[in-house]
């Protein structure tokens, strides 16, 4: 019988799979980012499992606020990106230095 | 194994394996379809839920915008992505370390978890019998709901105007067409008409 638990797995191996993205591809913002939305696609799976188990439409509708903020998210954050790009010339994280942080 | 069991592993496994290709891709091109797969077998997952409607829209938004956002500027990029992988190896044992503590964390707090007493009674919005999916959240999202749909159309008005004030940028060497020069232009001015007589010329 397939349960909450099962679905709350998938989404901690798939949250689990974003932290680990954005530590291997240190070089890479674009793949960064795109574990960041991996990792929301994981909090969304959450939301929606617990709605289903509880009856409560209420995780359903902050899925979509979710989902909302991620695709802000994105098209902010890739559109900094190209900014970078045109700037400096890479995307790599280690050249993120001009305000020397 | 009933087809909900079976059809839940197939989008589960396919979930997960294809979080990892985003990961693991030499090629972002390749991340991209794999990151399009993920949010496909996830929107397998949540019709298996009883969630339709955030299925079609993760199908809609995910799928048809943002997959294509990031394609768009994966392909506009010209980086050499060979270059980039270089020090792949370097932080993978970190990443795993860390992955598996909080996988394990998270594996624990599974468990261990179980629902609070009177929760049932506790739930902001029962799902009704009857009702569809799409139209149970319609009434809710336009009527508990509706500042917070308002305030995340704002989110989505500021993130789009935020985008295109990044990325516009007015090229000099490219001529442009100026349309204030051009109304306000005077053809008296411009233009004046001279009588040229025959074999002399101006």
């Amino acid at each position: 019988m397939i349960g909450l638990t099962h679905y709350l797995g998938v989404a901690a191996a798939l949250f689990v799979i974003g932290i680990f993205g954005i530590f291997v591809n240190r070089k890479n913002v674009i793949v960064i980012l795109m574990s960041i939305e991996l990792m929301l696609l994981a909090v969304n799976i959450n939301l929606v499992a617990f709605s289903a188990h509880l009856g409560d439409l209420v995780g359903q509708v902050f899925t979509m606020f979710v989902l909302t903020v991620a695709a802000a998210e994105a098209a902010i954050g890739l559109a900094i990106l190209v900014v970078f790009y045109r700037n400096r010339g890479s995307i790599d994280v280690d050249d993120v230095n001009v305000m020397k942080g | 194994m009933t087809i909900f069991a079976l059809a839940f592993w197939l989008f589960a496994v396919s979930a997960v394996l294809a979080g990892l290709g985003v990961v693991l891709a030499r090629n972002p091109v390749h991340s991209v379809l794999w990151l399009i797969l993920a949010f496909i077998s996830s929107a397998g997952l949540f019709v298996l839920m009883g969630a339709e409607f955030v299925a079609m829209l993760m199908m809609i938004v995910y799928v048809g915008a943002v997959a294509v956002l990031f394609l768009f500027v994966v392909m506009m990029l010209d980086v050499d992505f060979a270059e980039l992988k270089e020090e792949f190896a370097g932080h993978k044992a970190l990443g795993g370390i860390i992955a598996l503590v909080m996988l394990g964390q998270l594996g624990f707090g599974f468990a261990a978890w179980q629902s609070a007493e009177g929760a049932d009674a506790l739930r902001a919005a029962p799902i009704a019998e009857g009702v569809t999916n799409t139209g149970a959240l319609g009434m809710l999202l336009y009527d508990k709901y509706l500042y917070l749909f308002e305030a995340s159309g704002l989110v989505l008005l500021v993130a789009m105007i935020g985008a295109i004030l990044l990325t516009l940028r007015h090229r000099k060497d490219v001529k442009r067409q100026n349309v204030l020069e051009q109304m306000y232009r005077d053809p008296a001015k411009a233009m004046e008409l001279r009588d040229v007589k025959p074999g002399q010329g101006l």
